[in-house]
């Protein structure tokens, strides 16, 4: 009984405490590594132009969908008591709860139509890459275990700032604090391995693409001009070489 | 007053004889990768026809372009806003469907085919999948009017042409068509430019080519939607756009892009263009009548003393402004002002310009015998078989005035000509006919010069890049000695 006891907890260490500092180590390590070192490799890789019907219904409520549950999850890691104090109101907790599940399902029923589409047209599929198939994969494990979690164990909301986000604090501050998730049940812990294992597997795959949204743009002027030398500089004669 | 050099072109499009040698020679070299097999950087379309890709002048379709709005102009579909909202998937970005799709013929068929009683077949197959194919559109689809029925009907420009126009147009043993070569335009208020999301297209401040860089490029495709003469393409192998980067690499050693290189019919003139950059937001602005004589006016006289101050003040090299001097292009656009930019209504201001092709309008039937003047000097232009209204809508912006200057123009120096080599014409009519067109003896005589008898050197005056001072100011020349020239590079192999 005892020596089970520790088996689990070296288990609970290797998922929990472990795979996150490897997958956080790994994904600043490669990312930054890859965009000095292959920078042409970040794109979105779109396929529109090759298919442009099924990609509106595939691509749209999948990004959608992720951007929604991903910014719940950051405002439950982010501001734990506000979450808390805005779920004491019951209907607005179904309001938050509910518009996460929507979000949940957009990102689900995107990824199917992504899958179908990936499938079944020719042209897409000579640009589908194992990879690819992997982060497919890997997303379809994340949106099934979260659904479910959202169905089953329900007011996640809530749970995620009392117990979730302390746990992630505890990552971030270098202190890890298993207590808190060794009591959830195994779909949970299995929604969280399955983030840290798309964190770790980012940097090698076109999700990459997500950290070059352009920003900038918003504020610039429309036309870009570059000039390869200063070319007012260079033809007055004191810059000229053999100064 | 910012002075700016521009290498601009012009296209004599009375001269192309349609024969696609420009497009071989720029796919040949630039877009015979995997992805790229169905960019045609330069194409050659047949008008009246739908072009590559089909239909691309239908803006209510692709949606690319300016549009002049309550006093100021947007992009059409491609602004801040819409490119944020429609990121995941834009809907008027062009598909492979409306280029078309490659394909290669399984030629190895012909040889390995089993014995039997048919004859061996090299069936088509997609360059995208591998798989059989049935052709079903291509880059030149209807090139010589092939099925106009289906294609040429369709052109755009035939917006505000009454049936009774197209009716005759298309009439048996009256059709009439002419040749539409088409590269990038270097435009100096590029849509795609100010499309592109990730800052990655830009105009190259010496000689203004615009360029994708394409390690910042994030194949968002905004520039494919945005440019309104479909000149950039998606790499749907690397995940990049790219476009016609007007052979720099050959420019810079003092060769002519490769398409104007090889110009069977010798249409294509380069040279430099000085223009003020401070005008170009008030030009692009300009009401749509107004929009050909304002561009017009952005380019600068070389010789005069003021603009050379500007330019050397702003760092252009003498040889820059000596090559804008001999700028066959500034003679067709400014001086002569029979070259027309395309499409001027989308208000990216090309710099790439078209002389109007002077196609059989002339020839009435009286009777037995041909007539070929109407009562006055001139032919009627207005009765011509392709009507003014087509090529109005085409070079400038519905602005029939400018288009018949330009084509009076080209008729005078032709009779003119005949009248000094031929004589079947008096003298006297001829120079009547210049002084109506508002061209001198010289200037006919100039025309004529660089319109017949022009030299290589005569129609490509590229300024040299001067790269050595670049160079030198960042680097000493003797850095590399005794190493690899030029370090690595990374391969544009695609990401996972």
């Amino acid at each position: 009984m005892a020596e089970n006891t520790i088996y689990f907890d070296y288990l609970n260490l290797f998922w929990f405490t472990v795979l996150p500092y490897l997958a956080l180590f790994t994904f600043f390590l490669v990312t930054i590594q890859r965009y000095r070192g292959k920078g042409f490799t970040y794109s979105s890789l779109s396929s529109q132009f090759l298919e442009n019907k099924m990609h509106f219904w595939a691509l749209v409520p999948f990004h959608y969908g992720v951007l929604i549950v991903l910014a719940g999850h950051a405002f439950g890691f982010l501001f734990p008591g506000q979450l808390l104090q805005w779920n004491s109101n019951l209907l607005r907790l179904y309001v938050l709860e509910i518009s996460g599940f929507i979000g949940g399902i957009f990102t689900l029923v995107g990824l199917i139509n992504i899958i179908v589409r990936r499938l079944t047209d020719a042209r897409t599929k000579m640009v589908t890459t194992g990879a690819d198939w992997f982060v497919i994969g890997i997303l379809v494990f994340q949106i099934g275990t979260g659904l479910f979690t959202a169905i089953f164990h329900s007011w996640g909301s809530s749970w995620f700032a009392s117990s979730l986000a302390p746990y992630l604090w505890s990552i971030v501050k270098f202190n890890p604090a298993v207590a808190y998730v060794t009591p959830l049940p195994i779909m949970i812990k299995l929604h969280i391995i399955g983030a840290f294992v798309v964190i770790l597997l980012f940097p090698f795959t076109r999700l990459v693409h997500a950290l070059v949204v352009p920003n900038p743009y918003l504020w610039r002027k429309p036309q870009v001009v570059r000039w390869n030398w200063d070319r007012k500089k260079i033809r007055t004669p004191e810059f000229k070489i053999h100064k | 007053m910012d002075v700016r050099s521009q290498i601009s072109m012009v296209f004599h499009l009375d001269k192309c004889i349609g024969c696609h040698t420009c497009s071989i020679a720029c796919k040949n070299i630039w877009t015979d990768r995997k992805g790229t097999e169905y960019m045609w950087w330069n194409n050659v379309e047949t008008k009246p026809g739908t072009g590559f890709p089909t239909k691309w002048e239908d803006q209510e379709k692709y949606k690319g372009g300016w549009e002049k709005k309550n006093g100021s102009i947007n992009l059409r579909s491609t602004g801040k806003g819409r490119v944020v909202s429609n990121i995941f998937h834009h809907p008027h970005q062009p598909s492979m469907n409306d280029y078309y799709e490659p394909w290669t013929y399984k030629y190895d068929e012909l040889f390995n085919a089993p014995e039997g009683n048919d004859q061996p077949t090299a069936r088509p197959v997609s360059m995208v999948t591998g798989n059989p194919m049935d052709i079903e559109a291509g880059p030149n689809w209807d090139d010589d009017l092939s099925g106009s029925p289906v294609y040429a009907q369709n052109d755009p420009n035939f917006k505000n042409l009454t049936a009774e126009q197209k009716a005759q147009l298309f009439a048996i043993e009256r059709l009439v068509f002419f040749y539409f070569p088409r590269i990038c335009n270097h435009c100096l208020n590029p849509s795609c430019v100010a499309s592109c999301p990730s800052g990655a297209l830009y105009k190259r401040g010496e000689d203004g080519i615009v360029l994708i860089d394409q390690e910042n490029c994030r194949g968002w495709r905004s520039c494919v939607a945005a440019c309104p003469y479909k000149k950039t393409y998606y790499n749907w192998q690397t995940g990049k756009s790219e476009k016609c980067i007007l052979c720099f690499p050959r420019i810079e050693s003092g060769q002519a892009p490769a398409c104007f290189h090889s110009c069977v019919g010798r249409i294509r003139y380069l040279g430099v263009l000085l223009y003020d950059a401070d005008m170009i937001e008030d030009v692009a602005n300009t009401p749509d009548d107004e929009l050909v004589e304002a561009h017009r006016a952005m380019v600068l006289d070389p010789h005069d003393p003021e603009v050379i101050r500007g330019a050397q003040s702003n760092g252009l090299h003498d040889h820059v402004i000596e090559a804008a001097q001999k700028s066959p292009v500034y003679k067709f656009v400014k001086e002569w002002g029979i070259a027309l930019p395309p499409h001027i209504e989308y208000r990216t201001l090309p710099m790439l310009f078209y002389v109007p092709p002077m196609l059989p309008v002339m020839t009435t039937m009286d009777g037995d015998a041909k007539k070929n003047m109407n009562e006055g000097l001139f032919p009627d232009f207005d009765k011509a078989r392709v009507p003014m209204e087509f090529l109005a809508n085409l070079f400038s912006a519905g602005n029939t005035g400018k288009l018949r200057y330009a084509l009076k123009k080209q008729m005078a120096v032709r009779q003119y000509r005949r009248a000094v080599t031929v004589g079947d014409i008096a003298m006297e009519a001829a120079k009547k006919m210049l002084i109506e067109a508002d061209c001198s003896i010289e200037e006919a005589e100039g025309i004529y010069n660089l319109t017949s008898l022009c030299t290589f050197d005569e129609r490509f005056v590229i300024p040299p890049s001067n790269r050595e001072e670049a160079i030198e100011m960042m680097k000493d020349p003797l850095e590399y000695k005794q190493s690899v020239g030029f370090g690595l590079r990374e391969e544009p192999e695609r990401g996972a």
